[in-house]
């Protein structure tokens, strides 16, 4: 795909358009979806609530947008959030510090990251296996903290991340917002996201071409462990407790899903963060308006199926070139540069 | 060579066309790929089509083959019109090709490969007992006796080509394309294959035979058209055709004086910039001694497989030596990585452009600036406006021909890749620049710049190390010639002993042309 | 009875049959499935206490969620010479064989919490809570409560397709049955889990008016209860007053919400199987009486009014 040639508002028409189509089918089953007003001293309504719940998939999706972009994948991201919402609770319940248990599972965040990340850049593991394995573990790990209960806490601090608000605006928004805008800027005011996008589309070419591939890919894992940490503490500050068995549950393939409908490809290559954050916001919006929808919830998975599925049918560039006037693929290389005096 | 009775291929010859295309002509949105094209391949020739890239080779042959429709013009094939759909289609026809990298599947058995989609069966299931003697059978036509029950990948290149080759013929068995089969074989190799040609050629199959390498089309073909821009520049025996006139035929230009010898008489005196003192890896290449002066140029011959790549892979770090020391003037550095080499002032072109060179997906400006960025560290980074300048810069300085530097490289001929990993390196103002095979499978046009171009690296002190094939190429340019054998550097050449035949000698292993080198 | 007293009778039971059945101490064997949730550790901690007090000598496996585990072990059990075996089974099918092996070597079984798909002659009896009344006992207590008011439920279910979900929804709605003026208005799944229940709830109270449409909530368990209170609270409604909560399970976070007002009442699903077996057992042993086959544990009902607080001490070191 060429992102030059393409308008950056035009960019993004699938998942806007998507978005928009989603979110008013919602309005007109249930008028009062868009309404947003100030309850309780904060924002209040289902738009919020789609902002609100879609934020661990949203801060996920970020790590895994750039994971991806390296042609990996991190599958042991939603047991990493189990993981580090444990190791939360588990501090903060201990030491009674909030910013200690906020540093710490940070810190575990970090660590899960490198783990996976040296399996994949010096042990040289396929992705899809080496965070397999901490994806297996991980659940273990998070109940072995809990002690295989759910670990409450009502440190205020600590809820605060997950249910407070800031100026009206629920914490798990301004943070995950936060975190894509510095995601954004890291990858694109500095080279990294040109090198990302190089290790994905030819790792041994970039290798040859002087980029520490290596030490990059480590990075990378460490950042979407990082996301994950982040996003497994505001899960645990959501519920006032840790639940090893059910946080993030699932949610590294809503992950997977946001940053392919957001239009990165699981080949690796070009990545973009903002399509990956709307990709979140699709499927949260799906999610929420399902269960406004007031559906029995036997429907629940398959209209989430059948609504993804018509999502990725919209974004097929096979599909969308049928149905264009036929305009055929230049040919490759000789032909390209054939041009009849 | 011919083994079978002449006669017969003489009285084919004679006879009417096997392959007649008449006018064929092939559009692409915004350009005539082929106009107007007429092409004749009788039985029993090998009829060599040349032309640079671009000039409407490949379309030609994709027309012929059914991968493109035609948009005007007919096939005719023994003297019935054809309109093949599909590869599948002109097989059984019998039109099969065989490109350049080879389109079977290497974790398949050599009979596998060979019978795929056709397995004899007994009972219902594979004969893999028939299928292997069936095989080997074959292979037996091609002077081939290996193991079929083999996995095909691993034999050599050369021996996958014929396999290849064995299987199209035994599927269409009229006319053979072979699409530039002798790209990736080294010298015993293509002789290999040459008698393979031969023997089909006397079985009356019409062959037709791509390539750049011009030695190789005086070889073995009978008959030679040029194509360029699309259209027919002309059809004409190989006997008595003349190179320069060939070269001008293809380029629409005189070419001067094609690349002869006329060689580096006095040897670079310059100050000794980089040694490596006994520099080796195991299994690789065995400890070398190698000291480069500023603006000198090192050419490594040899066979492939010999230790050429392997020599430039234990200096750039990318398989780190394991014995000796390198040195950069008087200072000890270790090259354990390729990025401690490139921050050491290397660069590398590699072999395999497409595996080891391009990022086919970025575009021509973040292709030439990788390397740089590298060097600089992912903090820094190249403002926009920079990167636009050193691009537009090297793509107008190698005439890199594309229409806009936001093209992804994928999309650029294989000539323009080549100049543009260059203006990768270029950009970083290498002091030491390493480049393997740097005009394999490029046009002639492109060939002769990148020649012009490190003569021109020389001169303004850079130091360069170039493998190549091509061992006229490399006595024009070189200022001493290492030759390597048998993952050891056996002999150098320097100034007046730099010739074709010495190094030819030198590889061969012949001593008296160059001074052996004790290891 | 009390949960208090269930224990003190049984620990009076225990020291009665101690002194009288001392000359043979009772070797029982018990396959717990796992510890994949607060109920079960709480179950296996039960279980453990009951044979301690009882003096039985209890041989515990883990099975770690699998059945070639539990076969295994139920093997070990036979070729030990148990007096009986208790088991968790993990699934329902494929217990045939095992079970028949056990008969033959004269050992009775007793299942616990869960049921098999074998032969009725295969095991001496089933220990278990019945899901549907349950629902039941939840829904009569809002009957109750609500009296002549009309009132709009909403309910969050367990993982939809699961038994519990199915039975618990269908018991509630039992009770329900001819008070026209409870209606269940929106019914979403929960998964049975804390964050899923906070969710579902923010959704319910979107939809109906903020929540003013809402008087009661009837969560299939306690956990997505504790969820939706926190929904409540945020969308600033109080729990236990604006909305009623009822919920099913007795886990302890419940009885803090009790003891807060925030939640009204809950149906305790007991993690004391082992105590009613043991009785079946003592009773088969000391005189052949054949028990029912299957020993229904008491559905027990927590208010506000029962000291929650006192009750959420007892249970917290029970490894919920």
């Amino acid at each position: 795909m060429t992102r030059q040639t393409s308008l950056p508002g035009l960019r993004y028409a699938p998942q806007i358009l998507t978005l928009l189509v989603v979110l008013g089918l919602s309005a007109s089953l249930f008028p009062g979806f868009l309404n947003v007003e100030i309850a309780n001293g904060r924002l209040y309504g289902s738009l919020i609530d789609i902002l609100n719940r879609g934020a661990p998939v949203a801060l996920l999706a970020i790590g895994m947008t750039l994971v991806i972009a390296t042609k990996g994948i991190d599958l042991s991201v939603g047991a990493v959030m189990a993981i580090c919402g444990a190791v939360a609770a588990a501090t903060v319940t201990t030491t009674g510090s909030a910013l200690q248990a906020v540093a710490l599972a940070l810190a575990v965040g970090l660590a899960c990251g490198l783990w996976n990340g040296v399996l994949v850049a010096v042990a040289g593991i396929q992705p899809i296996i080496a965070t397999l394995i901490l994806m297996v573990a991980g659940r273990g790990i998070a109940q072995l903290i809990t002690e295989g209960t759910i670990l409450t806490f009502t440190n205020e601090s600590l809820v605060f991340l997950g249910s407070g608000a800031l100026l009206s605006m629920p914490t798990p928004i301004l943070i995950w917002i936060t975190a894509a805008a510095l995601a954004m800027l890291l990858v694109r005011r500095t080279a990294l996201g040109m090198l990302i996008e190089a290790i994905g589309i030819n790792r041994r070419a970039s290798t040859l071409s002087g980029v520490n591939s290596g030490i990059l890919l480590v990075c990378v894992y460490m950042i979407a462990g990082l996301c994950a940490a982040v996003a497994g503490t505001i899960a645990a500050a959501d519920i006032k407790g840790a639940d090893a068995n059910n946080a993030g549950l699932w949610l590294e393939l809503d992950a997977i899903l946001a940053v392919v409908i957001g239009g990165t490809s699981l080949l690796g290559g070009r990545f973009t963060l903002l399509g990956s954050m709307l990709g979140a916001m699709i499927i949260q919006s799906v999610n929420t308006s399902i269960l406004i929808s007031g559906f029995p919830p036997e429907f629940n998975l398959v209209i989430k199926a059948l609504i993804i599925i018509l999502i990725l049918l919209i974004q097929s560039p096979a599909l969308r070139a049928r149905l264009k006037p036929v305009r055929r693929k230049q040919g490759q290389g000789e032909t390209s540069i054939l041009v009849k005096p | 060579m011919v083994q079978t009775p002449t006669h017969r291929a003489q009285s084919l010859e004679a006879s009417a066309p096997l392959l007649h295309g008449l006018g064929i002509t092939k559009a692409f949105p915004g350009a005539l790929a082929l106009d107007n094209v007429d092409f004749v391949l009788k039985a029993g020739e090998v009829h060599a089509l040349l032309g640079e890239n671009g000039a409407g080779k490949s379309t030609l042959i994709k027309c012929l083959t059914g991968v493109h429709r035609l948009d005007g013009g007919s096939i005719l094939l023994d003297g019935s019109a054809i309109a093949p759909r599909s590869t599948q289609d002109a097989q059984d026809h019998g039109i099969g090709t065989v490109y350049q990298e080879v389109n079977l599947l290497p974790n398949l058995t050599v009979a596998e490969n060979l019978y795929l989609g056709r397995q004899p069966t007994r009972f219902g299931v594979v004969d893999s007992r028939k299928m292997n003697r069936d095989a080997s059978a074959l292979l037996a036509q091609y002077d081939l006796h290996i193991d079929v029950t083999e996995d095909l990948g691993s034999y050599s290149v050369a021996i996958q080509q014929i396999i290849a080759i064995a299987r199209a013929v035994d599927l269409s068995g009229k006319v053979l394309i072979l699409d530039e089969p002798t790209a990736s074989l080294d010298a015993h190799e293509v002789r290999l294959l040459f008698d393979v040609v031969r023997r089909l050629k006397a079985r009356g199959l019409g062959i037709v035979f791509i390539s750049h390498f011009l030695d190789q089309v005086f070889e073995i073909s009978d008959t030679i058209t040029v194509l360029r821009n699309g259209q027919k520049v002309g059809t004409c025996p190989t006997e008595g055709l003349g190179r320069l006139e060939l070269v001008a035929m293809m380029l629409g230009r005189e070419l001067e004086e094609e690349t002869r010898e006329h060689g580096k008489v006095h040897a670079n005196t310059g100050p000794v910039q980089f040694s490596f003192k006994g520099f080796g890896r195991k299994g690789r290449i065995e400890p070398f001694d190698l000291e480069i002066r500023k603006g000198e140029a090192i050419g490594i011959a040899g066979l492939l497989g010999s230790g050429r790549t392997e020599t430039a892979e234990t200096l750039f770090g990318i398989h780190a030596a394991d014995s000796g020391k390198a040195m950069i003037g008087t200072t000890e550095v270790s090259l354990p990585t390729p990025r401690s080499a490139v921050l050491e002032g290397f660069g590398f072109c590699p072999e395999d452009r497409k595996v080891d060179g391009i990022i086919a997906d970025l575009s021509i400006r973040e292709n030439i600036i990788l390397a740089l960025q590298a060097l600089r560290g992912w903090t820094k980074p190249i403002p926009r406006k920079e990167q636009n300048a050193i691009a537009d810069k090297y793509i107008k300085a190698l005439d890199i021909r594309t229409t806009d530097r936001e093209k992804p490289i994928g999309q650029l001929s294989g000539g323009n890749q080549q100049k543009a990993i260059l203006a990768r390196w270029l950009a970083t103002h290498p002091r030491f620049l390493i480049l393997d095979e740097p005009t394999r499978g490029i046009d002639v046009g492109a060939h002769a710049e990148i020649i012009r171009l490190i003569e021109e690296l020389c001169d303004q002190g850079m130091s360069l190390l170039v493998i190549s094939s091509e061992l006229e190429e490399l006595t024009v340019y070189s200022h001493r010639i290492i030759v390597v054998r048998d993952r050891k550097h056996v002999a150098e050449l320097t100034g007046k002993e730099i010739t074709t035949a010495a190094v030819v000698d030198a590889i061969a292993g012949n001593q008296p042309a160059a001074q052996e080198r004790a290891q | 009875m009390t949960f208090k007293t269930a224990l003190a009778g049984a620990t009076l039971l225990a020291t009665l049959s101690l002194a009288s059945t001392s000359a043979f101490a009772l070797t029982v064997g018990f396959s717990q499935i796992g510890s994949e949730s607060g109920w079960r550790a709480a179950e296996t901690t039960l279980t453990k206490q009951q044979a301690e007090q009882r003096g039985v000598d209890l041989k515990f496996a883990d099975a770690q969620q699998k059945q070639e585990n539990q076969i295994k072990a139920l093997r070990s059990f036979i070729a030990q010479g148990v007096d009986a075996i208790l088991i968790a089974p993990v699934v329902a099918t494929g217990w045939d064989a095992v079970l028949k092996e056990a008969k033959e070597a004269e050992i009775p079984v007793v299942l616990l919490d869960r049921m098999v798909d074998s032969d009725k002659d295969l095991y001496l009896t089933a220990v278990g809570s019945d899901l549907v009344h349950e629902g039941k006992v939840a829904g009569d207590w809002l009957v109750a409560e609500v009296k002549d008011k009309s009132c709009n439920v909403v309910e969050l279910q367990g993982t939809t397709g699961s038994s519990p979900a199915i039975d618990r929804k269908n018991g509630f709605e039992q009770a329900l049955a001819g008070h026209d003026n409870l209606k269940i208005i929106r019914s979403q799944t929960g998964d049975f889990t804390r964050t899923k229940g906070k969710e579902v709830m923010e959704s319910f109270l979107k939809a109906e008016d903020g929540g003013k449409n809402i008087c009661a909530l009837y969560a299939h368990n306690d956990d997505m209860a504790v969820g939706a209170i926190q929904a409540i609270k945020e969308a600033g409604l109080q729990p236990g007053k604006d909305i009623l909560v009822v919920s099913i399970d007795a886990v302890p976070d419940i009885f803090l919400a009790l003891a807060a007002g925030e939640a009204n009442a809950t149906v305790e699903l007991t993690p004391n199987m082992a105590g009613p077996a043991f009785d079946a057992l003592d009773a088969f042993f000391k005189d052949g009486t054949q028990p029912a086959k299957f020993i229904q544990t008491e559905s027990k009902l927590y208010t506000q009014a029962d000291d929650p607080k006192k009750i959420y001490e007892e249970k917290k070191g029970l490894g919920y």
